[in-house]
């Protein structure tokens, strides 16, 4: 038995209604408890604002296209390097940091659980070995299915049960957390170097439309009983004009969970577009978040971008190629047979860009538009919009006013035409941030009963203790104190362990990796279904034998249960 | 016992479908796999046990001993080398890792005789590949260029490319066009639809002039390029553009001739112009069936493919300086730790005599050409017949080695482990 005791914490807990209560916090084997005894371990947290660990529902961080912007890219290896020291590996990288580089830095920003934005399900496995060496963060992986031909020969035949059965078999096979689409249809099309320029364009070959695709998969995943809802990149990602595509897709959303979203639709900045080209390109961030604002069925990332460079990987494919075509810089793409593609650029966002300016203004607007902070969550698309350790810049421009407004000062002059950025007052407070950062990203990826996102009674001791005394700072003026604040916890807790103090980690990680196994009726399981597995051996250049994840993959894995259809 | 859908341990194809019958711990058939595959399953030559050189000859010692022995010899080195990795799985290559890390060494893969220039080439210029199936199933054109998979890679064409039945080619063969590119007439350019030979050390230039033509300047070409026609240029072109979706392959024909990692980028660079008009992809022909995986592990772990020297405490990486065999050549190791790999028989002779002269571990269950450089051969299993873990395919597909026969043999992991966690003791101490 361990125990241990975090006295004097200030304390906000979103969904537990607690805000700012100076109050004890007892732990006892990993858990929030009642209390402990008088022999506990004891923190003073000074008073300083607590909070649940740092969640981050969509993040590249683990996996083939992650290893691959290290790998095509020294000069990034050598932007950030630390040496071995005490417990922590060595590490390189700034925008594609090594695992170990990404698990400490997440680590000491208070950040204990990340769902990784996207894995091809034949490259599973080597997902599940960089999330073993991603040791202080529990995990989860979006499993894409986008382009996958079994689920859109299931769409054609508008079969929602097999659809879901595909879903079942792979996610239990491939020790996935939830359905990713990313650019539904678009990744097939892009099999032959093309794309798909709206919802309702069909793929080619495959007689469906992505509109199909999404609203099929709502129903297979609701069937299901997933955890998490479906996760979707929209189609026309980054193309001026493409807000028409994001709230054609919204509109096909129903609201079929009382618990959560029906689509978590993710880095909205990148599909709020308005005009034709790169020249007239403009904000419409109002007409997203009014439509977001309409339908508590949406939960939205913001997708921010901050300026600097970073890498932008995806399995978008196409927009990779197009992405290429603008900057010329080195382009690697790989599609992954059967089921999806993905590419990877390095960029600069610049803010003598005027492109560059108003991407930044509209993910700042989505989220000062968006009422409800559970609906829309901050983060970058790490590293497509930036590295996630500008989070604390991020937070310090949703918090002030002042400070975005000083910013706007220093862009490119046009932007204030094409944006609505500085007639925006709102400043979010301490409890919205703590919403946007943890409660609402446990909320939407459904893992509050998992003990996320929260410190109640039976909680996970998942725990960041922030040196802010949030009483005595107004973050409207003093937002320094915010941004560095949040940069380096004093202490962060995970499963009741010190894992970092003060910017350093002091222990040997031990993550787990949560995974969801829905079970369906036996007369619908693709694994005895001979049509399946005929064409995946026909197909796949690997026997469906050896496709699945072995469990030794996961050390500590956590497996979901779901009894689908019943 | 027949054992089905074994992985193949010996090539970067990993193929998964192989049939394996053994008696006991012997493999006495292997079906679906290639000379190459029976002969790695049925192969014998295992070292029995640890041995030691001493001023007599070599004598067998205990596995305590040798793993002690091996933590002395690097502990006591000011710059080890820590080489090879290939021929193993990812566990231990990332223990390798780890102790290259603690004592401050250089660790590198066999890239660095093979697609080192590849990866360097992708550095600066990205790469636009796939998987294997994305050939299979849509590949209409398969370009082969300075690399001979009849002989080196027997079952890449068979299983993935020009003879494989995909979902859009369902006519296989008769569905695709094959261009064999090289310097001499190969076994795969007696089955090629168009063979441009190319006069020695000119890939470079044919690649150039293949750019120019696919960009519209074809008016700039000689009649003759590199020993290759105007004509035929312009008709391969013509293949290249007009194809649904085009492939090409390379192997060492293109890293290790003149022009070496810029023939590799030019390679790349008229993929990418290919994109403009069709879908082309690009991908190296990877030999050590689990280089990849090296390439990979070093990556996820140092931010490196390979070359990752830590004499600095961080992860310093610079090709050419840091790379095992310029390390040898210079002289500069004073003792070498080699798993899973054959650098003498690899390497040239003057790097591999410098481990002659150095302590040099190898951790291998066979004697090859290394042994008797070195002065401490500890045996393992084999992995992929008496030990199991994952291995990346040449297109970054992980698949998972499995273990078929049961063996006595330490697996190397388990040996690398002990030789960390003793250097860790004595280090704590």
């Amino acid at each position: 038995m361990t125990e241990l005791l975090v006295k004097n914490a200030c304390v906000i807990d979103p969904l537990n209604r607690i805000s700012m209560e100076i109050m004890d916090l007892p732990i006892r084997d990993g858990r929030i408890v009642e209390s402990v005894s008088s022999v506990a371990d004891v923190i003073d947290a000074q008073g300083c604002l607590t909070l649940p660990g740092g969640i981050d529902s969509h993040s590249h961080v683990c996996g083939t296209k992650v290893n691959f912007g290290r790998y095509m890219s020294p000069e990034d290896m050598r932007a950030g390097r630390t040496a071995r020291r005490g417990k922590m590996h060595v590490t390189s990288g700034y925008y594609v940091p090594t695992t170990f580089g990404n698990s400490y830095r997440y680590s000491t920003m208070g950040y204990t659980t990340v769902l990784e934005g996207a894995m091809a399900p034949l490259e599973a496995r080597h997902t599940h070995e960089e999330f073993t060496a991603t040791p202080h963060q529990d995990m989860m992986a979006n499993t894409l299915f986008d382009g996958n031909w079994a689920i859109m020969e299931a769409v054609q035949k508008h079969d929602v049960r097999k659809a879901a059965a595909i879903v079942a078999w792979t996610l239990s096979a491939v020790k996935g957390y939830s359905i990713k689409l990313t650019n539904p249809g678009g990744t097939e099309a892009w099999g032959w170097g093309e794309d798909v320029s709206s919802v309702h364009e069909q793929v080619p070959n495959f007689n469906v439309t992505p509109a199909e695709i999404i609203t099929t998969m709502i129903q297979a995943n609701e069937l299901l009983h997933l955890p998490h809802s479906v996760h979707l990149h929209c189609n026309n990602l980054g193309k001026p004009g493409n807000f028409q595509t994001t709230l054609e897709t919204f509109d096909l959303v129903p609201d079929s969970n009382n618990g959560r979203q029906t689509l978590y639709a993710t880095h909205v900045q990148f599909h709020a577009y308005g005009g034709t080209t790169w020249q007239n390109i403009n904000s419409k961030a109002e007409e997203i978040s009014r439509s977001v604002n309409a339908k508590p069925q949406i939960v939205m990332d913001m997708g921010q971008i901050m300026f600097g460079r970073t890498m932008t990987m995806t399995a978008d494919g196409p927009m990779e190629f197009n992405l290429y075509r603008l900057h010329h810089n080195k382009w690697s793409n790989h599609d992954v047979e059967l089921e999806t593609g993905s590419g990877i650029i390095p960029v600069l966002y610049s803010k003598k860009s005027l492109v560059n300016c108003v991407m930044w203004a509209i993910g700042l607007e989505l989220a000062l538009l968006t009422k409800n902070p559970y609906q829309c969550l901050l983060a970058t698309d790490n590293p497509n919009g930036a590295p996630f350790v500008k989070y604390p810049e991020i937070i310090g421009l949703l918090m002030s006013k002042r400070y975005r407004d000083e910013e706007c000062a220093t862009l490119h002059s046009g932007t204030g035409q094409r944006t609505v950025i500085s007639s925006i007052d709102r400043e979010m407070d301490w409890n919205e941030i703590a919403i946007m950062t943890r409660a609402g990203q446990a909320k939407a990826l459904g893992i509050i009963t998992q003990g996320k996102g929260h410190l109640g009674l039976g909680a996970e001791a998942d725990v960041a203790i922030y040196p802010i005394r949030c009483r005595d700072v107004d973050p409207s003026t003093e937002y320094r104190k915010v941004t560095e604040g949040f940069q380096k916890t004093m202490y962060t807790i995970k499963r009741g362990r010190v894992i970092a103090r003060n910017g350093e980690v002091i222990v040997e990680g031990a993550n787990s990796t949560f995974w969801v196994n829905p079970s369906v009726p036996e007369e619908i399981n693709v694994a005895d279904d001979p049509e399946f597995v005929k064409k995946f051996k026909e197909y796949y250049t690997v026997r469906m034998s050896n496709y699945p994840v072995q469990d030794v993959y996961l050390p500590r894995g956590k497996c979901i249960r779901t009894e689908a259809m019943r | 016992m027949i054992i089905k859908d074994v992985v193949c341990p010996f090539c970067g194809c990993l193929c998964d479908d192989l049939e394996v019958e053994v008696d006991g711990q012997r493999v006495i058939r292997v079906q679906n796999g290639c000379a190459l595959a029976e002969s790695t399953f049925t192969g014998s030559n295992r070292l029995p046990a640890p041995i030691r050189r001493n001023a007599m000859g070599w004598e067998e010692i205990s596995y305590d001993d040798a793993i002690s022995d091996a933590a002395d010899i690097l502990l006591s080195a000011d710059r080890p080398l820590l080489y090879g990795w290939s021929s193993t799985h990812g566990e231990t290559q990332s223990c390798g890792v780890h102790i290259a890390e603690l004592i401050g060494g250089v660790i590198d893969n066999t890239s660095t005789v093979c697609h080192g220039p590849s990866i360097l080439a992708i550095q600066e210029v990205g790469h636009p590949g796939c998987t294997l199936g994305q050939v299979k199933n849509r590949a209409d054109v398969i370009v082969y260029w300075g690399c001979n998979p009849a002989e080196a890679h027997p079952r890449h064409m068979s299983r993935y490319t020009t003879f494989a039945t995909g979902f859009f080619v369902p006519e296989a063969r008769h569905g695709r066009t094959v261009i064999v590119v090289d310097t001499r007439r190969t076994e795969s350019a007696e089955i090629a639809d168009e063979f441009i030979r190319i006069e020695r050390g000119g890939d470079y230039e044919v690649l150039s002039a293949l750019r120019a033509i696919v960009q519209g300047k074809s008016s700039i070409i000689p009649s003759e390029v590199a020993g290759v026609s105007r004509e035929q240029l312009i008709r391969v072109s013509e293949i290249c553009k007009k194809a649904k979706f085009g492939a090409i392959f390379f192997g060492l024909g293109l890293t290790m001739s003149a022009g070496k990692y810029k023939n590799v980028r030019n390679a790349i660079e008229l993929t990418d112009e290919l994109n403009r008009h069709t879908k082309f992809t690009i991908s190296p022909l990877r030999g050590h069936s689990n280089v990849y995986g090296s390439n990979e592990v070093f990556t996820w772990i140092t931010g490196y493919p390979y070359a990752v020297d830590f004499a600095r405490g961080i992860a310093f990486y610079n090709p050419g300086e840091t790379t095992a065999v310029d390390i040898l050549q210079r002289g500069e190791c004073d003792a070498a730790l080699i798993v899973a790999s054959d650098p003498g028989a690899h390497f040239p002779h003057s790097a591999a005599a410098h481990l002659a002269k150095i302590p040099t571990i190898l951790i291998d269950p066979h004697q090859t050409a290394t042994t008797p450089l070195c002065r401490l051969q500890i045996p393992c299993t084999m992995t992929g017949i008496d030990a199991e873990g994952t291995a990346y395919r040449m297109d970054g597909v992980p698949i998972r080695y499995k273990k078929i026969i049961e063996s006595s043999y330490p697996d190397d992991a388990y040996l690398l482990r002990r030789i960390h966690d003793r250097i860790r003791e004595v280090q704590g101490a």
